[in-house]
């Protein structure tokens, strides 16, 4: 439940250093391309934050998204943060089950209508069957649930796009969040799994400015989703120089030369995994030898198989342009016999005439 | 679906489906119609020889026109083989000739492609200018306009591409994939078809003046 304690009181008890805590926030600050004096305001605007309430409504889903906020190696600010958020319900993360845990979201609802964040992870099956919780179809408690709500998070690609469960052929007739609730606002955190960082930096963001972060045409925040991976990219100077890994375990792969021949999305993905890297700046898909796979763009399931490089035609099989070659001789040696006929003709008559 | 997965799926396949279809339906409707040999004694021995020579011969001005056609030779010469170099050796062409042939080789650096692509672009312009500049000798028709504006679409839009000019990547790929769909459309059906009209017009009037004892 929400409380009045603040997060400065959190960070504090947790024995975080104002030092820290002002680098997070000017890390942060950073990210989100705000002006320099704004690390400080921001640090001054956390730690004096409320408790949100926080609905996390899990639907058709892995759980891969909670699991990329929960397990990092150590307690970092970003944990903490997720910590402070007054988690009202989440199925995997909250000690109660069954009619407690949906009272403790109905109470939530209740409490702070108008004002709580809903965070979903996972598609909705428009086949209600297909996934119910406590006897509720998702479709229901999403709606519910978004009807006082203050705005709502997608975190990862199942909620902002559908993801996995919507990829052909779609058995459950999966639809993103957006499809059904048009009249929220909403923020994607697309990603399978979205970057830890991306899920706290929008939340630092509404408990610092009061609002939700900038967007791009697809919904997702600018300051982790505005450029591609490509172009952040350490293997891009290969790119450039025309060195590629063929194979995953020729040279080319062993040197770290550009995956783009071996199906890297990077060019046309865009997300953070570049620049923060996961796992506390470790690595991320394409420093550890494969290719991105394009996973925070709507139908990346779909789209493209995930070895087929960017460029790319998708033709099927080449049946349709051996039959389009035939068709086409066949077209065109009919009209120069039927044009040698006719002049076969007029020469006939010619003669018959003369 | 996005217009990426548009560009280089349903619009690139139906467009290479014109493309080859077209190709062979005008070879062929023309070729066809071809006349019998010509019976009567070539007046020069090798005039046969002499006449398929022209097929490369001709890929030169003769030397009274050297002077005369030096820019539009020059320029040409540079469009042509930029173009080439541009469509065969960078490394996302490769990749879409390899989806679709099954062949492969390595390509250019970036930065050569780049070059190669603007050199193209510039003298396409350079030609166009020159073709403005000069109606009363290129005679021009609005197909000619038209067909410019197709050849140079696939160039542009590819540098823009590449540089982050203009829409977002895919979005310039996008438009890059359908421009090049366009000009594949509109290939077979234009004086694009010089591309193999080139070979058979110059072996028939080398051929035919050969057999008549012109001296070519």
């Amino acid at each position: 439940m929400a409380t009045d304690s603040t997060l400065g009181d959190m960070l504090r008890s947790q024995g975080v250093s104002r030092r820290a805590f002002l680098k997070y926030c000017s890390a942060m600050a950073s990210l989100l391309a705000l002006p320099a004096g704004a690390a400080t305001a921001m640090a001054d605007a956390l730690a004096g934050a409320r408790r949100p309430s926080v609905i996390w409504l899990s639907f058709q889903e892995c759980t891969g998204c909670t699991e990329s906020l929960t397990r990092s190696h150590a307690p970092t600010i970003e944990g903490l943060l997720f910590d402070f958020i007054s988690l009202d319900y989440h199925h995997t993360l909250q000690a109660a089950a069954g009619n407690a845990a949906e009272h403790a979201r109905e109470q939530a609802q209740h409490d702070n209508a108008g004002k709580y964040l809903v965070l979903v992870d996972g598609s909705i099956p428009m086949k209600e069957h297909c996934s119910t919780i406590a006897g509720i179809s998702n479709l229901q408690m999403l709606k519910e649930a978004a009807a006082d709500a203050a705005a709502i998070v997608n975190i990862g690609t199942c909620s902002a796009y559908g993801g996995l469960p919507m990829a052909n052929p779609n058995p459950t007739g999966a639809v993103a969040v957006g499809d059904i609730i048009t009249d929220k606002p909403i923020v994607n955190v697309p990603g399978c799994p979205p970057m830890p960082l991306a899920i706290t930096g929008v939340i630092a963001h509404y408990l610092t400015m009061g609002e939700l972060p900038q967007l791009d045409h697809l919904g997702r925040p600018l300051a982790f989703f505005g450029e591609n991976i490509h172009d952040r990219c350490y293997r891009r100077p290969f790119y450039d120089q025309g060195k590629f890994a063929e194979t995953f375990d020729d040279e080319g792969a062993r040197k770290g030369w550009c995956l783009y021949k071996l199906g890297c999305k990077a060019p046309t993905t865009y997300n953070a995994c570049a620049h923060i890297k996961w796992n506390n700046g470790v690595s991320f898909p394409i420093q550890s030898g494969h290719g991105c796979i394009g996973c925070s763009e709507p139908r990346f399931w779909d789209a493209l198989g995930i070895y087929d490089s960017v460029p790319q035609g998708q033709f099927g099989s080449g049946a349709k342009l051996g039959a389009a070659a035939l068709a086409g001789a066949a077209i065109g040696a009919g009209a120069a016999a039927l044009a040698r006929r006719k002049k076969a003709h007029h020469v006939g008559e010619d003669t018959t005439t003369s | 679906m996005s217009l990426l997965e548009f560009a280089r799926g349903p619009a690139i396949h139906a467009s290479l489906i014109l493309l080859v279809g077209g190709i062979l339906l005008r070879l062929l409707g023309v070729l066809l119609l071809t006349r019998g040999a010509d019976l009567s004694r070539p007046r020069d021995a090798f005039g046969n020889f002499k006449g398929y020579r022209t097929v490369f011969s001709r890929a030169w001005p003769s030397d009274e026109f050297t002077t005369a056609t030096r820019y539009q030779t020059a320029v040409a010469y540079a469009f042509h083989l930029a173009t080439l170099a541009v469509v065969i050796g960078i490394v996302p062409h490769i990749e879409f000739i390899t989806s679709l042939t099954g062949l492969s080789w390595p390509g250019l650096p970036n930065w050569i492609g780049v070059a190669l692509g603007t050199i193209a672009l510039a003298s396409l312009i350079a030609l166009i200018l020159r073709r403005l500049g000069k109606p009363a000798v290129y005679n021009s028709t609005v197909e000619d306009f038209i067909t410019w504006v197709i050849v140079a679409l696939p160039l542009i839009t590819g540098l823009m591409a590449f540089a982050h000019v203009g829409p977002r990547y895919e979005t310039m790929l996008a438009l890059h994939i359908l421009s090049a769909a366009l000009l594949f459309a509109y290939f077979p059906f234009s004086k694009l078809m010089h591309a193999f009209w080139f070979i058979f017009s110059r072996a028939q009037s080398g051929l035919a003046y050969a057999h008549k004892g012109v001296r070519i």
